[in-house]
């Protein structure tokens, strides 16, 4: 016998997203970097500031409040907006 | 791959009567045996009488006024509750109806004299099929029209309905309750709310969440209807900044909801707030926070190896709800200390590990077993690590004994506990004892309190009446930063 159940899920589909293609080279473009607030993240990404600033990358640098919450708003519309390359990074 | 939609059904129309004299029968029923001479003489008379007989299509009699209603629907439209039930219909409307059999009401009725002469004045009915407990839930989802709006999916007639919800990914690795629209409906008969109403945001994907969808869940989960309001005000504590959910769920450490339940509707569904109260056996303990954990899987997206990232997790993660024993306890219950009625019912989620045993036989004072509590308790997280990991502390009843027999109060306990849980830093630096992991050095040359004094331990009573032993479940993060407690009341 066929039986007939109710979908649990939330019933979306996420639409399949086209990545950004990748740069052929950094020189010229704007970087962001993304501490997220976890101890030591910093000392990452001055190593990698250091080394996209010498590949001609413009660095950007910008802090989550927390590492435990979702990155604000705000604070994703501008990295979009300002950048065209991002690094988030996980550290301890 | 998508699941064939089953299409919308058209709301089922109400069956139109014929007028006349309507009858609803049953054979299996002696009232209706008994009226079956009657209802053949009134078949010969000059009002039109329809039979329709729910059981047997050929009684009273094989006959062109009698008519099939196995499947019920005339009976289930008309809110037949009795058989048998005479209506007198004009214009396809009920003018009269009388239930089971009273010579006097028949004849008021039907306009009929000296009907059944050999008959007794009167006997009462059968119950109708159509409100047996055993059908009520199908025919309410076959003839009802539907509430519930989510998109139905078919299994298969070869497929084994229990695998086939492993193969959607709905499950947490257990066997779920397939959840059928029967079930589902029954579900929400457990709370007043609106099946379209939306509960809270589930987490990581922030989707709307309705009471059908939990209810959905709560079914999977195992959950009776009953349980369903403290899921839905565990799930309203959980998704919210303050507990954070998301992070909860995300991060590398072994967390999850812990749902502690106070007040009246702890006895109402029968938790357990004592022998083995955090282990299995109790079937509301171990379904609600079930409950709560697919709602957040299946609804919010919320999947291990996904955004559960979790290192190696921990077995309460499959859902873990208790409730304090109130009435064993010498001190305000954690929902009272929160603020709360002792006669509201709430749900408070803690965020946390599963729980350890922490042993002591020894002790006669509660001096003593303060200290021995707070020594146990250094190790939550690291025994390096202070102020910023939250616990909470279930406290058995022989340990609350010692307490109580001393006339200690809450607050003393939580007093005398930091006092005795202060930690020279010096003894926890990084790199002290040959040991990296530590406070920085900045921190040198002070005494610090395991756990934050505000609030940084929750404290619970429950367990069986014998036993020396508490257990303490580890925290996550204190603070804005991290997940505070959240207490909700249980509405219906």
């Amino acid at each position: 016998m066929t039986i007939t159940v109710l979908d649990p899920t939330d019933e979306t589909t996420v639409p399949a997203r086209q990545r950004v293609v990748r740069p052929e080279s950094l020189h010229g473009l704007t970087v962001g970097l993304l501490d997220i607030s976890k101890p030591k993240g910093n000392h990452f990404l001055d190593q990698l500031e250091e080394q996209l600033t010498g590949l001609g990358a413009r660095v950007e640098r910008y802090t989550k409040p927390t590492f435990t919450k979702p990155a604000p708003v705000d604070l994703r519309h501008e990295i979009a907006s300002s950048c065209d390359a991002v690094i988030e990074a996980l550290a301890d | 791959m998508p699941e064939p939609a089953t299409p919308a059904r058209p709301e089922p129309a109400t069956p139109i009567l014929p007028d006349g004299l309507v009858a609803i029968v049953k054979r299996d029923c002696p009232t209706c045996e008994l009226v079956a001479p009657v209802l053949l003489d009134l078949a010969g008379a000059d009002t039109p009488l329809t039979v329709f007989t729910q059981d047997d299509p050929s009684f009273p009699t094989a006959a062109d006024w009698v008519v099939d209603d196995t499947d019920l629907g005339v009976s289930w439209h008309h809110d037949i509750e009795t058989v048998p039930t005479l209506l007198l219909v004009r214009d396809g409307r009920e003018q009269e109806r009388t239930v089971g059999w009273s010579r006097q009401h028949w004849q008021e009725l039907t306009g009929a004299d000296a009907l059944g002469p050999g008959l007794p004045e009167m006997r009462p009915g059968c119950g109708s099929l159509s409100v047996d407990p055993t059908r009520a839930d199908e025919l309410a989802v076959r003839f009802g029209g539907s509430a519930v709006h989510s998109r139905r999916v078919q299994i298969a007639p070869l497929e084994d309905e229990m695998e086939a919800m492993f193969d959607r990914d709905w499950t947490d690795g257990l066997p779920v309750v397939p959840p059928t629209e029967a079930r589902v409906l029954r579900m929400l008969e457990g709370t007043t709310r609106a099946p379209d109403e939306i509960v809270c945001l589930a987490p990581p994907n922030l989707v709307p969440c309705s009471v059908e969808k939990v209810a959905i869940n709560a079914v999977m989960a195992g959950a009776k209807p009953e349980y369903l309001p403290v899921v839905l005000a565990a799930l309203e504590a959980v998704c919210t900044d303050e507990f954070n959910m998301h992070g909860v769920l995300a991060t590398t450490m072994a967390v999850g909801p812990v749902l502690v339940v106070n007040g009246p509707i702890r006895h109402q569904i029968g938790m357990n707030a004592g022998v083995n109260v955090l282990g299995q056996g109790n079937r509301p303990n171990a379904t609600i926070g079930r409950a709560v954990q697919l709602t957040v899987r299946n609804v919010g997206g919320g999947r291990p190896g996904e955004i559960d990232r979790s290192t190696q997790g921990n077995p309460s993660k499959l859902g873990l709800c208790f409730a304090e024993d109130e009435e064993g306890s010498a001190w305000d219950s954690l929902a009272v200390e929160r603020g709360f009625d002792p006669g509201t019912s709430t749900v408070t989620a803690f965020c946390g590990e599963g729980p350890r045993i922490i042993v002591d036989q020894q002790s006669r004072s509660p001096e003593s077993l303060t200290r021995l509590l707070a020594d146990a308790m250094r190790s939550v997280a690291s025994p390096r690590m202070v102020m910023g990991i939250d616990a909470m502390l279930v406290l058995s009843p022989e340990h609350m004994a010692r307490y109580r027999d001393a006339g200690w109060s809450k607050q003393r306990f939580r007093d005398e506990l930091t006092a005795v849980s202060m930690i020279d830093s010096d003894t926890i630096l990084a790199g002290a004892g040959g040991i990296d992991e530590g406070l920085p050095a900045d921190f040198a040359g002070v005494q610090l309190p395991k756990f934050n004094p505000d609030g940084g331990l929750t404290i619970v009573h429950a367990g069986g009446p014998a036993g020396l032993f508490s257990s303490v479940l580890a925290g996550w993060l204190r603070g804005p930063g991290g997940s505070i407690p959240v207490t909700r009341e249980v509405r219906p």
